[in-house]
């Protein structure tokens, strides 16, 4: 299960290096706070305790707290930017 | 519950491998659901009911239709579609796929020498995780509760900046008729992030 939770961190990260959309960029970085959670669960239930599943929980709230301010910038930034190209946005400034 | 845990993970597998090639982002949001509610069911297999309710509820529920609905407001056009034709080029996902795959050796690696691993012990109920998060991590509730706090704040205000740009621009238009529809859909965009955050 822990081969199964680097495998689908390994697609994450895969995803964020190659895509360059922003939106296929937020998608990557759930994959990859998901997998870490699926760690978590894992060894939660490896040992019988109730941490790995309350761990869990704080990466969801943490997980959603960041696409909401995630998605708000990507919608500013497409209309400041008409598009949604990561490279172009190494020149935002203020 | 073994099995159930295998097949689980190979379609987790397999969908999150089709969401990170899909050139729409529509399509790659779908599988990207397929592959929460396969990991769903896998914390089901792991004995974790609780915790595979809520990924159905938080991540491909609320997560996944904020995302639905920033494509939709986005109105990605079919040019969009060549762009992104353009960027998955071989040799563009060629370098960071082969250094990810030496990666994911290494764990692999790692997992199958390290002794005494995997094997499934014993469900935990939900009212054991209830009882510890409450008793043992109510600082870290509260910090969650700030930090949601936080991003409910954040995108306000980056939504609200957008609005307050987009009166500005509209004060300098002369003609008030001719208000740029596109504009107007990331103005009610702006506003439903911050809500459903």
């Amino acid at each position: 299960m822990l081969t199964l939770a680097a495998i689908l961190f390994t697609l994450g990260l895969a995803g964020l290096l190659t895509r360059r959309n922003l939106i296929f960029t937020l998608m990557s970085i759930e994959i990859m706070l998901n997998a870490a959670g699926l760690a978590f669960i894992a060894a939660g239930s490896r040992w019988g305790h109730a941490d790995g599943q309350i761990m869990f929980l704080f990466i969801l709230a943490m997980a959603a707290a960041e696409v909401s301010v995630g998605l708000a910038f990507v919608l500013l930034y497409h209309k400041r930017q008409q598009g949604l190209d990561v490279d172009a946005a190494s020149e935002l400034r203020g | 519950m073994t099995l159930l845990f295998y097949l689980a993970g190979a379609v987790a597998i397999v969908a999150t491998l089709l969401a990170i090639t899909r050139r729409h982002a529509v399509h790659a949001l779908l599988y990207l659901i397929v592959s929460l509610l396969a990991v769903a069911a896998t914390f089901y297999a792991l004995g974790a009911p609780f915790v595979a309710a809520l990924e159905i509820m938080v991540y491909a529920g609320a997560i996944m239709v904020l995302f639905v609905f920033v494509v939709m407001m986005l109105n990605i056009s079919d040019h969009a579609m060549e762009v992104e034709r353009g960027w998955l080029k071989p040799r563009n996902w060629f370098g960071p796929a082969i250094l990810a795959a030496v990666l994911l050796a290494e764990v692999i690696v790692c997992i199958a020498t390290s002794p005494a691993s995997s094997s499934i012990t014993g469900a935990v109920a939900p009212k054991q995780v209830g009882a510890s998060l409450f008793e043992g991590y109510w600082i870290g509730v509260e910090l969650a509760s700030l930090l949601l706090m936080a991003g409910l704040v954040g995108a306000f205000h980056l939504g609200r900046h957008a609005i307050a740009g987009e009166e500005k621009q509209h004060v300098l238009n002369t003609d008030a008729a001719r208000v740029n529809s596109r504009s107007d859909l990331v103005h009610a965009g702006a506003r439903g992030t911050s809500h459903a955050a």
